[in-house]
């Protein structure tokens, strides 16, 4: 790596560093000491957790003074006691704790999305404050919190030293934030942080490329909550006394809007927003007039952010940088050589038998008859169609085939091995991938972000923990990446953010994403839709180049492209199946004209 | 060890506590069923419509009017809200709306602070509601048999509102498919307009109702927030007779806690909703519908 690469690659750990290092000398000039900085110190790294779970993976817990409590009186109850000398013990028993406390609240709450998580989070968290205040009483002595914290002790085999407060304490703060700083910074750029951009931008679809974004999910929440209570150990370690306040709400909406001051999509944000609000808080207190007030101060702050600068002042700051470096910076030329794109290899099936095989599947919505007792197979090799009016149960059974929603009875099997009811993630794994007829994309990511998504899921399979890779550095994913660039003729468009593409370019994407997945069966609902003449052209094209190696369902409703394309067409009317047969079969097929066509007869009786 | 009399109490307390509760929470669901938001300023309107009626009341003693002004400030600050912020962030993520009336709620609760201070401020019983009722199995509060009888009332005409009125109707479609109402000629953004005025009405009034037996405090509004929450994860969120059950299972949880051992009410309280997250997590009357 080049000087230049290096410091593009850690600015950030540079600028923190140059920013801590001086910070109590600079500190001073301003009347800033080693309290507000301590205290701005152990917000941040409180914010760092919150800021990978809400800015990364878009979840908005209002629990995390759980942890922050959690952690924070376990801390205190082992130090206070005298049951651990070590503060370092003492802190990492607390992290751990948290995490655990994580582990159930996130298990519960992980289980619904959005408000009902928003929700839930909220009341657990008050959940454990009465646990403390009340049941737990004995040893969290309730209301008073615990006082008494010895000053840190830190030992490592036989060297042991003490921490003084003022100075001393702030370096081992800084110490730890940047420990935790480095270690967030890692997440994020992880094939792990990667994910949880992607589940962020489209949890679907990020679930059917093939992650099990469930786990994915309660992994980063964990993260968080022991984020939390590593800060909240340090907090009781810092005024060596531990406030129940800890475990209030109060202490989880300080740490949202603070987050969100600073920026929560950005690892410096939590840091900055920490810095903002305690230094504004210590100003206001100090301005009589306004000392009161200060909360209503900041409250307005907040609201203006939300509804004008969603992205906080660090996002405000990342997009005048990104619009400068735009202006200054040349057309990027394509290093990397494309190579081919990698497939499942397919697993050996004796000659002649079906590769996917649908008996007698049936979907029932209340009192309605979706698709019924459709049998349908698909050969090695083959290009498949499916054709049928509208309403004839076409989506309901592909979404079917993707393992997308659950057949009422019938069985699905992929080389002989029963599917059914597996879920659209495990089945991806298994190398079978869906395009969708109306886009399912990762609107905020950048074209090549976006394909190495399915590329990781099947490098890494459904989950995995992998936090010292970089995801932009793994061979095999680029590589895969490149291929289907190259495939969907984007390789020109692929720093450009998703949003900003074209409708043609959206839908080649949409198939570049089936395609990354390195599936052998891909089952594509109406690839041509809303295409122009010359795209269909060029679509029309790579379908047929793709089936070598692979086999290939597809609705649509083009009909000149699917006689073309097809090998074998089924026809489904009603929810039953109609006709199934080769395409020159199909379109001598009397049931089929009558299907289609029943109405145009009566027209011409006119 | 407990005799069915005290059983028996316990039961009729609970029901008056969750009517109360139900009371609290339904303009919470109301206004996320109509609008899909989750108004996390709830707490802070119950918090103001409380105070509202606790200034009216001081000033010319008629609880009545307390009940009607509390209710009626709230309506026109709910109003305010919706024209200045609310209505911009309906197309935004939910993410976005909770930070936004999360953040309203925190200014609200301490404009109610700097005016009024952070002490808590106790309110009389009007004089209609003093002493005590023989029920005949046990001696009652006069109060609560009254906030019971309220709480029926004010239920049931919301209930006879949304479901026997036209306006009702125009909200439900509106829930199912607002663009299409659009089209139809009925003008759905005053219909929400008016919707999040009457939630944040119901929240007020339910304020002033409190404010006799919980005492005023702008601290309270996380609390009762929390308490909403709960209500409506249980019940299902955005189903008016899931307000109604989450609010009566809540308070039936909580009395009867309460007899055994009043350290664990609010424990247990979180234990049901955790076991209603866990078996049924779209609430006991709740659809997957939205979300």
């Amino acid at each position: 790596m080049t000087a230049g690469g290096a410091i593009r690659r850690w600015w950030p750990e540079l600028v923190l560093f140059a920013v801590l290092v001086p910070a109590p000398y600079l500190g001073g000039f301003v009347g800033i000491g080693p309290d507000l900085l301590g205290r701005i110190l152990i917000w941040g790294l409180f914010g760092l957790g919150f800021s990978l779970l809400f800015g990364y993976a878009g979840l908005l817990s209002f629990g995390q003074s759980a942890f922050f409590g959690t952690g924070g009186f376990v801390c205190a109850y082992l130090l206070a006691e005298g049951h651990v000398q070590n503060t370092l013990i003492a802190l990492l028993v607390g992290t751990v704790a948290a995490a655990a406390a994580g582990l159930v609240i996130g298990f519960l709450t992980l289980r619904r999305t959005g408000i009902y998580f928003a929700m839930g989070t909220l009341a657990f968290a008050e959940m454990f404050y009465f646990l403390e205040n009340s049941p737990l009483k004995h040893w969290t002595r309730g209301e008073n919190g615990i006082s008494g914290i010895p000053s840190a002790q830190i030992s490592f085999g036989m060297m042991s030293f003490e921490v003084a407060s003022g100075w001393q304490m702030y370096a081992f703060i800084a110490a730890l934030f940047y420990i935790g700083f480095i270690v967030a910074r890692l997440i994020a750029g992880s094939p792990f942080g990667a994910v949880l951009t992607a589940i962020r931008g489209n949890p679907q679809r990020a679930s059917a490329v093939g992650h099990a974004i469930g786990r994915y999910k309660l992994a980063i929440f964990v993260v968080a909550a022991a984020y939390g209570g590593l800060a909240g150990g340090l907090l009781g370690i810092f005024q060596s006394y531990m406030p129940p306040d800890a475990f209030k709400l109060e202490t989880s909406a300080q740490l949202v809007m603070q987050t969100v001051i600073g920026g929560a999509g950005n690892l410096l944000g939590p840091l900055v927003g920490a810095a903002v609000w305690l230094c504004l808080y210590e100003i206001l207190q100090h301005t009589f007039a306004v000392g009161p007030y200060w909360k209503l101060i900041l409250g307005i702050v907040f609201v203006l952010l939300v509804a004008l600068l969603r992205r906080g002042l660090c996002g405000v700051v990342e997009d005048v940088f990104v619009k400068l470096a735009d202006r200054y910076k040349g057309k990027r030329i394509g290093e990397t050589s494309v190579g081919k794109l990698g497939i499942f290899a397919a697993a050996r099936s004796s000659t002649g038998s079906p590769v996917l095989q649908a008996r007698a599947l049936s979907k029932a919505y209340a009192g309605f008859q979706a698709v019924a007792e459709v049998d349908f197979s698909l050969q090695e090799g083959e290009i498949h169609g499916i054709i049928g009016p509208n309403g004839a149960g076409k989506s309901t059974f592909f979404k079917m085939l993707a393992g997308e929603i659950n057949p009422s009875s019938g069985q699905i099997l992929l080389r002989g091995d029963d599917i059914t009811a597996l879920g659209a993630t495990e089945i991806c794994q298994l190398g079978m991938s869906k395009g969708y007829q109306i886009n399912q994309l990762f609107e905020s990511l950048s074209v090549r972000e976006s394909l190495r998504i399915p590329a990781l899921a099947r490098a890494r399979g459904k989950f995995r923990f992998d936090i010292f890779r970089a995801a932009h550095r793994i061979d095999d994913v680029e590589r895969q990446v490149e291929a289907a660039l190259t495939l969907v003729q984007l390789h020109d468009r692929q720093d450009v953010l998703v949003h900003e593409l074209s409708y043609g370019e959206k839908r080649r994407l949409e198939i570049g994403l089936v395609l990354a997945t390195g599936a052998n069966i891909l089952l594509l609902d109406e690839p041509l839709a809303g295409m122009s003449p010359e795209e269909r052209a060029h679509v029309i094209k790579l379908l047929r180049s793709l089936r070598t190696g692979r086999s290939i369902v597809i609705v649509e409703h083009d009909m000149d492209a699917m006689f073309g394309l097809a090998d074998r067409i089924t026809v489904l009317c009603e929810g039953r199946l109609l006709d199934e047969g080769s395409p020159a079969h199909i379109q001598k097929s009397q049931a089929v004209q009558e299907a289609y066509l029943g109405g145009a007869k009566e027209h011409e009786l006119a | 060890m407990f005799s069915a009399q005290l059983f028996l109490s316990q039961l009729f307390n609970g029901l008056a506590l969750g009517l109360l509760l139900a009371l609290m929470s339904m303009g919470l669901t109301i206004v996320y069923g109509t609008l899909g938001v989750v108004n996390f300023a709830h707490g802070a309107l119950f918090v103001v419509g409380g105070y509202v009626g606790y200034s009216v009341y001081a000033l010319g003693g008629s609880f009545v009017a307390a009940m009607l002004a509390g209710a009626i400030g709230t309506f026109v600050i709910g109003l305010a809200l919706e024209r200045i912020l609310i209505r911009f962030f309906y197309n935004r993520p939910a993410e976005d709306q909770i930070l936004v009336t999360f953040g309203v709620g925190i200014v609200l609760i301490e404009t109610i602070r700097s005016l009024y201070g952070g002490i808590s401020k106790t309110i009389s019983l009007p004089s209609w509601g003093q002493g005590v009722t023989n029920l005949g199995f046990m001696l009652y509060p006069t109060y609560r048999i009254e906030l019971l009888a309220i709480s029926i009332l004010i239920l049931g005409l919301v209930w006879i509102l949304l479901y026997r009125t036209k306006l009702g109707l125009i909200v439900q479609a509106g829930v199912e498919n607002m663009m299409m109402v659009n089209v139809l000629g009925i003008n759905v953004r005053r219909v929400f307009l008016f919707v999040f005025g009457s939630g944040a009405a119901a929240a007020g009034l339910a304020g002033v109702l409190a404010s006799p037996i919980l005492s005023l405090a702008p601290d309270m509004a996380s609390h009762i927030l929390v308490l909403s929450f709960v209500v409506v994860v249980i019940g299902g969120i955005g189903s008016f007779g899931g307000a109604v059950l989450g609010g009566v299972a809540a308070g039936e949880i909580l009395s009867l806690t309460s007899m055994v051992n009043p350290a664990y009410t609010d424990a247990m309280l979180f234990a049901a909703m955790a076991l209603v997250l866990i078996f049924r997590p779209q609430g006991l009357l709740g659809t997957e519908g939205r979300n």
